[in-house]
């Protein structure tokens, strides 16, 4: 069995994946996915210090974050959705409503 | 055996989610970073939690990016995303911040948790982690329950909002149209 170390790795270098993609990527959509990855990466880590120290909590925690993903797919998906009837795109650049 | 286990998963996870965010294409870099997900979801069974991997897989994999699948072709974005080919002096930034936060972390974990013992591989029952749950945590269960009807009901409003279009700002000529169609008769 190896040690904590290799598990909060990955999860560190997961999430600073999905951060690359946050800055990078023009396409809301994609922006969302890399969201939900940086979420995932930090529920790798909730459950690691859950198996390593013992406590049941940390796996009660993913359950909540899970929830937080739905929920803010479900409305961020529904704001893209009002937001392409209205300007027929989803890139990011072109959110310039509130610019003058 | 566990530990190549756990290194093939790793690099699953990693490759397929640098091609998800390097992907061109919104389809398949949804399809990669389901792959991805699966990965760790094997990833959170070695670690003795099989029910928050069978969530996961339903609520990630399965609930979560089916809906970023299925907006992504009500929308009609299969195509390739246009101009979507970043100049390195775009990508160096986020490289060179993600860099120094990957450096940090890595070393504030091997400076601090290199010397902790691990527990026997024992499985928790679910009814120990159910019962964690509701009986531990029953207000902030009632609370996330409280904030999933609230998303709910955000979204069923901005889905009627664009339905029956009454104060959008006149941008687009053809839903000022179709508007004044519904309202009309």
């Amino acid at each position: 069995m190896e040690n904590l170390n290799s598990y909060l790795t990955v999860s560190a270098i997961l999430f600073s994946i999905g951060t690359i993609g946050v800055l990078t990527r023009k396409n809301a959509i994609v922006i969302f996915m890399c969201i939900e990855l940086m979420l995932n990466a930090v529920n790798l880590t909730f459950i690691a210090l859950s198996r390593y120290l013992g406590n049941l909590d940390g796996q009660v925690f993913v359950f909540f974050v899970m929830t937080v993903a739905a929920a803010e797919a479900a409305v961020g998906l529904a704001l893209m959705i009002a937001f392409y009837n209205n300007k027929e795109s989803i890139d990011v650049e072109d959110v310039n409503m509130l610019k003058w | 055996m566990e530990q190549i286990i756990f290194y093939i998963l790793a690099a699953v996870a990693v490759i397929g989610t640098v091609l998800a965010i390097s992907e061109k294409h919104p389809v398949h870099a949804i399809l990669y970073l389901v792959t991805s997900l699966f990965a760790v979801a094997v990833v959170f069974y070695l670690l003795m939690a099989p029910l928050v991997a069978v969530f996961e897989v339903i609520l990630y994999a399965g609930a979560i990016m089916v809906l970023f699948l299925f907006v992504i072709m009500m929308l009609d974005l299969g195509h390739p995303e246009k101009g979507f080919s970043p100049h390195w002096r775009e990508w160096l930034p986020a490289l060179l911040l993600s860099l120094v936060s990957i450096a940090s972390l890595v070393m504030v974990i091997v400076s601090r948790h290199s010397q902790l013992a691990v527990p026997a591989a024992q499985s928790i029952p679910i009814r120990e982690v159910s019962r964690r749950l509701f009986q531990g945590h029953g207000v902030a269960v009632e609370l996330i329950s409280l904030q999933l009807l609230f998303a709910l009901v955000g979204a069923l409003y901005l889905g009627k909002q664009q339905a029956s279009s009454p104060g959008l700002p006149p941008s687009s000529a053809p839903e000022r149209v179709s508007g004044s169609e519904e309202k009309s008769p």
